[in-house]
């Protein structure tokens, strides 16, 4: 017998509780991984076939083709983010769980990004080498894509919080988060286009990596308010 | 007289002041339009209501 | 004072006076903006860069300033309906949106037409101010999308208002763009350290305007926020018998 009380779960337990969830169920459903990753591989061919095989003209809109396929890809694998949680009554646990809802939100953007955001990045060089683009464009490339595919798991998470189980929700849940997330492409593109002519990059990742702090901390916010009115 | 060349431009000048008086004047016909609907709607619904209630 | 506000949102009280506003409202900008486009058109001298092109200020700025005047109005009276849960202030919010995006519009066309003879472009995808106006109008069309979308209107308020904060960082960005990045636009011209840099007989033609435009928003606002309550309240007694007066006689 003992007169101990159980210990709650912390903040950090909350956390990486929901992380772990979210990518073991990713895990079993591989489609949601590769889903986008083939999204952003089709595009990213289509796009030479259609450009044609002139090397410069490939480097030069290169870096935006990769941003727009990237950032089309995000928004693919936003609208499951927490419809599934939804459906089968998850999302009234974690509403109901005594963790900070934004800290839950958070967890759940986390997630996205490590299965959706990630793999992007770890692929772009590839892609940005069927590009033609430079070599030395690569870090940046790799750089900015991290920041910017973080801000938009979380900027997307408000999005899908707000439209979680509406009709025709995916073309809203888009539409919501584009003006948002168009800062975020007009600078990664074009700090890749800078790296690639062998320009400073800096004030481009300041701003990305500005907007994502931004993002990081208020984004978990909006998302936790919006599940609570989605879900009354 | 340059009032209608504007000094060369009046092409833009003149289509610039032209749309912002037609959005004015669609905002305004459309806001009366709405509640008159709205307004009317409302009234043949409940006259209805009344009616069958006789 | 606290029983006046507390009577201004009760939806009967204010819907009767906003009737009683609105033509006091609509004069004045009718007023304003007829001197403001009289004397820009024909008393204000050519500019000496852009010769009689830049009249087109005259219905650009007003319109720019309004799209963004209105999102703010749009964002705070949405927070406030959030935060305090009064249905007036949602309906505030719901009226103000399509009009910003008819300025936000207005904005975008009459500075592209401006900037086809000054700058040789119809659009510049490289400036920021042109760019973050136009995500000004897309943050528009998603708060009424998102409306639009959700049948429970409590729902829609909520989600709408989480929507119109969010949006609501781009506003100072719109504003301060010129400042940070270069860019085609010109700097501020009216709020800046220093005072205005325009001479007088070119500024009031262009605050009239600005004053008169900010007057037709309130006038055409209160318009829709009446139109907004009427239907809300459509199952209560007040309206009932406004709206069909016999059924309790």
């Amino acid at each position: 017998m003992s007169d101990r009380e159980p210990e709650l779960p912390g903040l950090l337990d909350g956390l990486v509780c929901v992380i772990r969830r979210d990518l073991h169920l990713a895990w079993r459903r591989p489609g949601d991984v590769l889903n986008p990753l083939f999204f952003f591989a089709i595009v990213s061919t289509l796009f030479p076939l259609a450009v044609g095989p002139d090397a410069e003209q490939l480097a030069l809109n290169g870096p935006g083709v990769l941003w727009v396929a990237a950032l089309l890809a995000a928004l693919l694998s936003l609208n499951s983010l927490f419809l599934n949680d939804y459906e089968d009554g998850t999302l009234e646990q974690l509403l109901l769980s005594p963790q900070p809802l934004p800290l839950l939100a958070l967890a759940k953007a986390i997630a996205h990004w490590l299965v959706s955001g990630l793999p992007l990045v770890l692929v772009s060089p590839l892609v940005a080498m069927s590009f033609q683009m430079p070599a030395r464009s690569t870090a940046v490339t790799m750089l900015t894509l991290t920041l910017g595919t973080v801000s938009l798991s979380l900027l997307g998470s408000i999005g899908a919080a707000l439209t979680v189980g509406l009709n025709r929700g995916n073309a809203l849940l888009s539409l919501l988060v584009l003006p948002l997330a168009m800062p975020v492409l007009i600078f990664g593109a074009r700090t890749v286009s800078l790296a690639a002519a062998g320009d400073a990059t800096a004030a481009g990742v300041y701003f990305l990596g500005a907007y994502c702090m931004l993002a990081l901390t208020l984004a978990p916010f909006a998302t936790a308010a919006a599940l609570r009115i989605s879900n009354e | 007289m340059e009032l209608l060349s504007m000094g060369g431009y009046g092409a833009y000048v003149w289509t610039a002041y032209a749309l912002t008086f037609g959005v004015i004047i669609i905002c305004v016909a459309q806001g009366r339009r709405r509640h008159r609907r709205v307004f009317d709607d409302l009234r043949s619904r409940l006259r209805a209501a009344s009616e069958r209630s006789k | 004072m606290w029983t006046f506000l507390h009577k201004l949102s009760s939806p009967p009280h204010f819907y009767d006076l906003a009737a009683k506003m609105i033509p006091w409202f609509a004069a004045g900008s009718l007023l304003l903006i007829a001197y403001g486009t009289v004397a820009g058109l024909f008393f204000a001298p050519p500019d000496y860069q852009q010769k009689d092109a830049f009249r087109i200020i005259y219905v650009h700025v007003p319109a720019a300033y309004l799209s963004m005047m209105a999102y703010v109005v749009m964002a705070v009276s949405a927070g406030i309906g959030l935060i305090w849960r009064m249905k007036l202030a949602h309906a505030v919010a719901a009226g103000a949106a399509p009009l910003g995006a008819w300025f936000t519009f207005l904005a975008l066309v009459t500075g592209s037409i401006w900037g086809r003879p000054m700058w040789g472009t119809w659009w510049e995808w490289g400036d920021p101010r042109l760019t973050s106006e136009l995500i000004l109008l897309f943050l528009y069309f998603g708060y009424m999308a998102l409306r639009a979308a959700i049948d429970d209107t409590a729902r829609a308020d909520r989600a709408s208002a989480v929507l119109a904060l969010v949006g609501a960082v781009n506003v100072p960005i719109i504003h301060f763009s010129v400042e940070w990045w270069s860019s085609l636009h010109q700097g501020p011209t009216l709020i800046r350290v220093g005072g205005p840099a325009i001479e007088p007989v070119m500024l009031w033609p262009l605050l009239a305007m600005i004053l008169g435009f900010m007057l037709l928003f309130v006038a055409l606002l209160l318009g829709r926020v009446r139109t907004e309550v009427l239907f809300r309240e459509r199952r209560s007694r007040w309206v009932r018998k406004l709206v069909y007066p016999e059924e309790t006689a």
